[in-house]
C-alpha cells in the first residue's frame, strides 16, 4: 500500500505528473526508431537504385495526392504465394528514397511494389481511364481526368530541392536539368542520353499516347512503369543482407 | 461567449477604466498577422488549392478578431467570476459547441463512410470526378470520424471534466474558445483540402504541412488552458480521468510533431516533403498510426469512462490501484505496439517482434481497465435494464474489451500474416470505433448536454433504447461481414490447386467480396440511423427539455 501512497506525488502535482507522463511515453519510440537510423544492416546493400527522375517524381506525387496507396500496397511479403503472384520481396532498399513511403496497409486492389513492365502503356491508360473497360470486376475508381489534365513541369526542380534538403541524393546537374529532362523523357523522338545518363533505366516514351500533351497521366504511367525495376534481382544476394 | 452574466449576484472586478486583457491583445496581435500572411499568401499562392486555404484563413482571421472584440465590447470591462453564491461559476459555452459540432461532424463522417462503403460494392458511385474517388473520399471519412467527431467529443468532455472535478472555472477569456474553434478550423482546413488533392499520403495523417502547424498551435493551447485549470483545482488530488486527458493531450503533441515533421516545397505552396524516408518513415507512421489509436482512441476515451460510468451509475469507481496500474501500464506499453503493422516488410525483424511481444502484453492493462469499468457497476447491475444511456456506456466497455482482445491476437505474426493486408483489419477498427469509441461518446453526450443545458435528462429515453439496439444491429453486420471477407480473401490470395499453382487470380478474390461488402454498408447504415435518431432527441433535450431544479453540488470522490 505505500507504494499506492509514493502515487500521490503524482495526483498532487500536475508537472511532475506531465513529465513522468512524457518519460514513460517516449521509451518505446526512442527504442524501436533510434537504432533505423544508425544499424548498418537496417537498409540492404544493392545496387541500381536511384533517385526518381523528374517525370517519375511528378507521377508520383499524383500517386500520393490521389491516396492510391488506400488500396495498392507497395509491399511484396516474404510469402511463397506473394513472391509467385507479385515478384520479389520488397527491400528496406527499394524505398529508401520514398518521401513518404508508401507500403501500404490494405489491399482492396493489387500491390504495386514491381507493377513496372508488367502491362503496356496502352493498357495502364485504359485501365486508369476506365478500370472496367479492361478488368470487368474491378472496384477501382476510374481517372479519365489525367489524360486531360496538363502536368504542371515548371516548378519540379524545387520539389527536387526539397528532396535533395532531405537527404535525397539529388546533384546540382539533376537540378538544373530537371525541366529539360521531364520533358525529355516523353519524347521518344529527341535524345534522351542524357537523362538516362543521370537516371539508368528510365524509360523514355509517350506514356498517354498524346504526343501533344505532356498530362498527369504521362507522369502517372512513367511512375508505374518503373516501379520494382531498379534492382536487378537475377544478381542480387539475398544471403548477402541476412538481418 | 458570456452565457449567465444576468444571472450573477456578485458581480466582480469592475475596473475604472475598461481595457482590453493581455490575453485579448494578445490573440487580436496573434490572428492580425496571420490574417497579414493569409492576405499574402493567397495572392502569391503557387498552386490553387493553397490561394483556397490562404483566403479561408483570411476570413478566419479576421472572424476571430471580430468575435474579440465584439465580446470586449459586450462586456464592458468584468469578467465572469469564478464563483457565484460559494460555487465554481463553470465555463459551458465551449464544451456546449462542441458537444453540438461532435454531433454535426459524426453525422457527416458516418455519411461519408456509408459512401465510400457502397462506393467499394459500386464502384460506378466514384462517379469518375477527382473529388469524389475512394482516395480522397476515404481520408475524409477517417479525420471526420476520428478527428472531427472524436476530437470535438474529447474537447466537450475534458473541457467539462477537468472544471467539474477540479471544482474550478476554466480560465481565459478567449483562450477556451480559441481551442476549440481554431481545431474545428483545422478539420475544415483537413477535410476540404482532401477533396481538392491536398495531402501528404501518410495514414491518419494526411493534412499537409500548414494544417499541421495550425493544430501544433492549437494543441499547445489546449495543453496550458487544461494545466491551468488543473493549477486552480480546489481538490488536493487530481481525479483519475484527468491522468488520462493529460497522457492523450500530451502524447498526441508528440506524436504529431514527429509524424509529420516535413520541409514544405514552398512556404507560398501546399505541398510539402516529410522527412521520413522509407522504412524509417514507415516505423514512425505506426508508431504515430497506433498511437494515435492508442491515446487519441483510447486514452482520451478511457478518461471519460473513468468519469461518466461512476458518475451515470452513481457508484464509485471499483478500484484505486487498478486505475494507477492501468494507467502507467497502458500509456508504457501501447507506444511499443506500432511495428506490428509491418510484420514480414523490410522493417528489420527484431522491430516486428519487439511490436508483437508489447502488444500481446498490452492485453493486461486493456482488460485492467474494462474490469475497472464494468465492475464500476457493482450494486448497480439492475441499472442496465432501466437506463438505456447507462447500457451504452456499459457496452462501449464491453466492445472496448473486444476489441482489444482481437487486436493482441491480429499482432501475432502467425495470424498477421493472414489478416494483414485484407478486411479483417477494417473489421476490427471498426468494432474498436463504433462500439468503443462511437457508444461511449454517445453515453457521455447522452449524460452531459442535458447537464450542461440545465435539464432533467434526455429528452426520451425511449429513444435512447432506439438508437442503442437499431447501432448495435448494425455494428454487428459490419464486423461480422469484414470478418468473413477479410479471412476469406486473405485464404483465397494464399490458395493453391493441386498443381501448385496459385488458385485465383486478384481480381477473382475482389468479385468475391461484394455481397460482404454490401451487407457492410447496410451495417453503416443502421449506426447512421441510430446516429440521427440521437441528434433528434438531443435536439429535443435543449429545446424542449424539462429544466432541473438547481440543487445542491455533489462533489466526485477524488482519487485516492
Amino acid at each position: 500500500m505505500s507504494l499506492m501512497q509514493k502515487h500521490a506525488v503524482f495526483e498532487r502535482n500536475s508537472i511532475v505528473l506531465l513529465v513522468g507522463i512524457l518519460i514513460v511515453v517516449a521509451i518505446g519510440g526512442l527504442v524501436e526508431i533510434v537504432p533505423l537510423f544508425y544499424l548498418k544492416s537496417t537498409i540492404e546493400t544493392v545496387t541500381g537504385m536511384r533517385p526518381y527522375s523528374p517525370l517519375e517524381l511528378a507521377g508520383r506525387n499524383i500517386f500520393v495526392r490521389e491516396g492510391c496507396y488506400l488500396c495498392h500496397s507497395q509491399m511484396i511479403r516474404p510469402m511463397r504465394d506473394e513472391i509467385e503472384r507479385y515478384g520479389h520481396f520488397s527491400l528496406a532498399a527499394e524505398s529508401q528514397y520514398d518521401h513518404p513511403f508508401q507500403w501500404g496497409s490494405k489491399r482492396t486492389g493489387p500491390d504495386l511494389a514491381r507493377v513496372g513492365g508488367k502491362y503496356s502503356d496502352d493498357w495502364h491508360v485504359a485501365h486508369l481511364t476506365d478500370p472496367r473497360s479492361v478488368v470487368p470486376a474491378s472496384v477501382m475508381p476510374g481517372y479519365p481526368f489525367l489524360k486531360e489534365a496538363p502536368l504542371k513541369a515548371d516548378r519540379i526542380a524545387e520539389d527536387m530541392k526539397t528532396l535533395r534538403l532531405e537527404g535525397v541524393p539529388y546533384t546540382d546537374e539533376d537540378i538544373a536539368n530537371a525541366e529539360a529532362d521531364l520533358k525529355a523523357q516523353v519524347n521518344p523522338d529527341g535524345t534522351a542520353d542524357e537523362l538516362v545518363g543521370r537516371y539508368p533505366k528510365a524509360v523514355v516514351r509517350d506514356f498517354d499516347g498524346n504526343p501533344a500533351k505532356i498530362s498527369e497521366m504521362d507522369a502517372l504511367v512513367a511512375y508505374l512503369q518503373m516501379l520494382g525495376t531498379l534492382v536487378d534481382f537475377s544478381t542480387y544476394d539475398d544471403k548477402a543482407n541476412l538481418r | 461567449m458570456v452565457s449567465n452574466r444576468h444571472g450573477a449576484t456578485n458581480m466582480t472586478a469592475l475596473r475604472a477604466k475598461p481595457l482590453m486583457s493581455l490575453e485579448e491583445i494578445g490573440y487580436t496581435v496573434f490572428l492580425g498577422l496571420l490574417f497579414l500572411y493569409c492576405v499574402l499568401a493567397a495572392g502569391k499562392a503557387v498552386d490553387p488549392g493553397f490561394a483556397f486555404h490562404a483566403t479561408l484563413g483570411a476570413i478566419a482571421s479576421a472572424a476571430g478578431i471580430f468575435l474579440i472584440v465584439r465580446s470586449y465590447i459586450d462586456r464592458d470591462g468584468r469578467v465572469e467570476p469564478d464563483e457565484i453564491n460559494g460555487k465554481p461559476n463553470y465555463n459551458l459555452g465551449p464544451v456546449k459547441f462542441a458537444s453540438i459540432a461532435a454531433m454535426f461532424w459524426g453525422i457527416a463522417g458516418f455519411s461519408v463512410g456509408i459512401w465510400i462503403a457502397l462506393e467499394l460494392a459500386f464502384p460506378l458511385l466514384n462517379l469518375d470526378l477527382p473529388w469524389t474517388t475512394f482516395g480522397r473520399m476515404r481520408p475524409l471519412h477517417t479525420s471526420a470520424v476520428i478527428f472531427a467527431f472524436g476530437g470535438n467529443v474529447l474537447l466537450a468532455t475534458s473541457f467539462y471534466v477537468v472544471q467539474r472535478t477540479s471544482r474550478a472555472r476554466m480560465p481565459g477569456l478567449v483562450t477556451p474558445w480559441f481551442v476549440i474553434l481554431g481545431y474545428n478550423m483545422f478539420i475544415v482546413i483537413a477535410g476540404t483540402g482532401y477533396l481538392l488533392g491536398i495531402g501528404q499520403s501518410k495514414e491518419y495523417a494526411e493534412p499537409e504541412w500548414y494544417a499541421d502547424l495550425w493544430l501544433t498551435i492549437v494543441w499547445v493551447a489546449y495543453l496550458l488552458i487544461f494545466l491551468a485549470t488543473l493549477w486552480r483545482r480546489k481538490e488536493p488530488h487530481i481525479y483519475v480521468a484527468n491522468w488520462f486527458y493529460l497522457a492523450f493531450i500530451v502524447t498526441i503533441a508528440m506524436l504529431h510533431i514527429v509524424n509529420n515533421a516535413a520541409v514544405p516545397v514552398s512556404f507560398f505552396g501546399s505541398k510539402s516533403y516529410v522527412v521520413w524516408a522509407g522504412v524509417q518513415d514507415a516505423m514512425v507512421q505506426w508508431w504515430y498510426g497506433h498511437n494515435a489509436v492508442g491515446f487519441f482512441l483510447t486514452a482520451g476515451f478511457l478518461a471519460i469512462m473513468y468519469y461518466f460510468v461512476p458518475k451515470r451509475a452513481n457508484r464509485p469507481v471499483y478500484s484505486y490501484r487498478l486505475s494507477i496500474i492501468h494507467f502507467w501500464a497502458l500509456i508504457f506499453l501501447y507506444i511499443w505496439a506500432g511495428p506490428h503493422h509491418l510484420h514480414y516488410t523490410a522493417l528489420p525483424e527484431w522491430a516486428s517482434t519487439l511490436g508483437m511481444v508489447f502488444s500481446v502484453m498490452l492485453w493486461m492493462p486493456s482488460w485492467g481497465g474494462m474490469i475497472n469499468g464494468l465492475m464500476t457497476l457493482s450494486g448497480a447491475w439492475d441499472k442496465l435494464r432501466t437506463d438505456p444511456v447507462l447500457r451504452l456506456l456499459v457496452v462501449s466497455v464491453a466492445f472496448y474489451g473486444m476489441s482489444t482482445f482481437e487486436g493482441p491476437l491480429m499482432s501475432v505474426k502467425a495470424v498477421n500474416s493472414l489478416s494483414h493486408y485484407t478486411d479483417w483489419t477494417i473489421g476490427h477498427v471498426h468494432s474498436g470505433a463504433l462500439g468503443w469509441v462511437g457508444y461511449v461518446s454517445f453515453g457521455a453526450l447522452y449524460c452531459m448536454v442535458p447537464w450542461i443545458w440545465g435539464k432533467r435528462d434526455v429528452y426520451s429515453l425511449k429513444l435512447v433504447d432506439w438508437h442503442f439496439w437499431i447501432s448495435t444491429l448494425g455494428i454487428v453486420l459490419y464486423i461480422t461481414s469484414m470478418w468473413v471477407s477479410g479471412i476469406m480473401q486473405g485464404l483465397m490470395w494464399r490458395a493453391y490447386t493441386e498443381l501448385g499453382f496459385l488458385q485465383y487470380s486478384f481480381v477473382e478474390t475482389v468479385e468475391a467480396m461484394h455481397p460482404y461488402y454490401v451487407i457492410r454498408a447496410m451495417g453503416g447504415i443502421l449506426f447512421l440511423i441510430g446516429a440521427l435518431i440521437m441528434a433528434f432527441n438531443l435536439y429535443m433535450t435543449i429545446r424542449h427539455g424539462e429544466a432541473e431544479k438547481p440543487a445542491a453540488d455533489v462533489a466526485l470522490a477524488p482519487a485516492e
